[in-house]
């Protein structure tokens, strides 16, 4: 049942216990105690939106950098990555495989902002060997969702 | 001038649903339950094997029966899916969807005064399609107390001399009935032993809930005695590209194609090479469409029992049939007023056969949101009937 609730809202947070419920076969109780549980043991660590920023009058910049950093013995990347995700201006972080250590998604109002943000405290931060910034020019899909038009309906009304 | 028209043609009823449609069409801004077709785009791996196929050139026609590789595909998959084998080079026939395939099964059987059983409520073309290949249609109505499907008692009742092909149609348009492993059984001996032709139209075969599609073909004596009618426009979310198939003796396969030959050519290029991308790496797509169906079928049979609209689980294709009996309106006069008055859009179950007086065809081939707000209105209309009973 859990991988069922989390199949139905991954796409769509705003379905209530009660239509759950009814879609999976359950009752309102045993899918809000389920989902109850699941954010306790932060499974379900959120419930955001997800926005198109590009249609509302609000500048916004999105960079994704590359960094290179020294493992710390016994933490391995863990410690630098928590110094790095505590910053507000950071949306997201990964551990990768290949050409550099850590992707840091980075957030800011302008160009001059993350820039700011990159050169003031990531790079000079103890641990980090080299950051290459790349900005976000247009983003076309996120979370599986397309961030274009919603498509319309353009099947004939009635159909045998 | 001489009147151009054939009478055969002429006397054919149009379509129940058409009528309906062209009152719908006058409506701006009504939410419809009313298709027939998935509300999802085709896969884009299947789209996207179309485009290549036509940057590639190939614009061609193919062999009359269809592409070699397709014919291998469908044989693969109906083995891996419903234990069907069958030879693709001789028992294999690609269509214009399912549609074409109905017809030419029709046409390569029929002789003048031969009895073609129809279980309705049923899809729209078994009927007008018999009569075009000079058959007559007999029409068994399924009964809701049987959760619509096809007694051995209905069966048997129906039967004359002049019998010679029972239309199986289910998973079934439009109640959403399917026929069991055991209530397929029942009818396997009568059908032997009258001789009877089986067509088995199995278009909804992937859409089942809970429970997996059993072909008639796969009981031992049916295979030589059953056409199976399938097509991508279901599983697949394929209605456009107009590709199905038949498969079956090669001894019917042959005349049909050879109809098909003539009228058709061959079915379209581009198509056959997207289905053969869907047959080979699909399988998760249908899975992802069903259970996203599945959903929505249990929200829908959920809601009409709440509104007191008895509803009937249906347990395949992407319908549900409720029944309107208990507010003293027909089928029509619910569907017109539901339509001026809260601008839903759904289809009288008469559209369906005589049999289907008294239901509706809900559809469930649309969003959660787009469900609950045509729900809620339903739910105000039967409301308000009730309070002026």
């Amino acid at each position: 049942m859990r991988e069922k609730i989390l199949a139905a809202i991954d796409k769509n947070s705003k379905l209530t216990a009660k239509d759950l419920a009814t879609m999976l076969g359950s009752t309102e109780e045993e899918v809000s105690n389920i989902i109850r549980q699941m954010e306790e043991e932060h499974i379900i660590c959120g419930y955001p939106t997800l926005i198109n920023w590009d249609k509302v009058q609000c500048e916004r910049v999105t960079a994704l950098i590359e960094v290179k950093v020294i493992p710390q013995r016994g933490l391995g990347f863990d410690r630098i990555a928590e110094r790095i995700y505590k910053f507000d201006e950071v949306q997201s972080v990964y551990l990768m495989s290949g050409g550099f250590d850590l992707t840091v998604i980075i957030e800011g109002k302008t160009l001059k902002e993350v820039a700011n943000f990159v050169s003031a405290k990531l790079a000079p931060m103890e641990g980090v060997q080299s950051t290459a910034t790349h900005f976000v020019l247009k983003k076309y899909k996120e979370h599986g969702l397309p961030l274009v038009e919603a498509k319309k309906d353009e099947r004939m009304l009635i159909s045998p | 001038m001489r009147n151009p028209l054939s009478k055969n043609v002429v006397n054919i009823k149009p379509s129940g649903i058409r009528k309906f449609f062209d009152i719908v069409s006058e409506m701006k801004d009504a939410i419809s339950l009313g298709v027939g077709e998935p509300d999802f785009d085709t896969p884009w791996h299947i789209r996207e094997e179309g485009i290549y196929s036509l940057e590639k050139g190939r614009t061609f026609y193919t062999s009359n029966s269809g592409l070699k590789e397709l014919k291998i595909e469908i044989c693969n998959y109906l083995h891996r899916r419903f234990n069907l084998k069958y030879d693709y080079e001789r028992e294999v026939l690609v269509t214009v969807g399912g549609s074409e395939a109905i017809d030419l099964a029709f046409r390569a059987m029929l002789n003048p005064g031969d009895e073609v059983l129809i279980p309705q409520p049923c899809y729209v073309s078994y009927h007008p399609c018999t009569l075009l290949a000079g058959g007559v249609p007999v029409v068994i109505e399924l009964k809701e107390e049987n959760n619509f499907k096809l007694t051995k008692e209905q069966l048997l009742a129906a039967i004359t001399d002049k019998t010679k092909i029972l239309v199986l149609p289910f998973p079934n348009n439009p109640t959403g009935a399917i026929m069991e492993y055991d209530d397929l059984k029942d009818l396997v001996d009568v059908i032997i032993e009258k001789d009877i032709i089986v067509v088995s139209d199995e278009i909804y075969a992937e859409l089942t809930y809970g429970k997996n599609h059993v072909s008639i073909a796969s009981f031992p004596g049916m295979r030589e005695r059953t056409v199976v009618i399938n097509g991508f426009s279901k599983s697949y979310a394929m209605t456009g590209w107009r590709l199905g198939y038949a498969v079956g003796p090669a001894m019917i396969i042959e005349q049909m194609t050879k109809i098909h030959q003539f009228a058709i050519m061959c079915a379209p290029t581009t198509s056959q090479y997207a289905a053969i991308e869907a047959l080979r790496n699909g399988d998760s797509d249908v899975e992802t469409m069903r259970d996203a169906y599945d959903k929505r079928r249990r929200f829908l049979v959920h809601a009409f029992n709440n509104m007191g609209l008895n509803c009937f689980e249906p347990f395949g294709a992407f319908y549900v049939f409720p029944c309107i009996k208990s507010l003293n309106m027909t089928s029509d006069e619910f569907a017109t007023k539901l339509l001026m008055e809260e601008k839903v859009a759904v289809v009288p179950g008469t559209a369906f056969g005589d049999c289907g007086e008294g239901f509706l065809r809900i559809s469930y081939a649309y969003s959660i949101e787009n469900l609950k707000i045509a729900t809620e209105r339903i739910e105000r209309f039967v409301n308000k009937i009730r309070k002026n009973q």
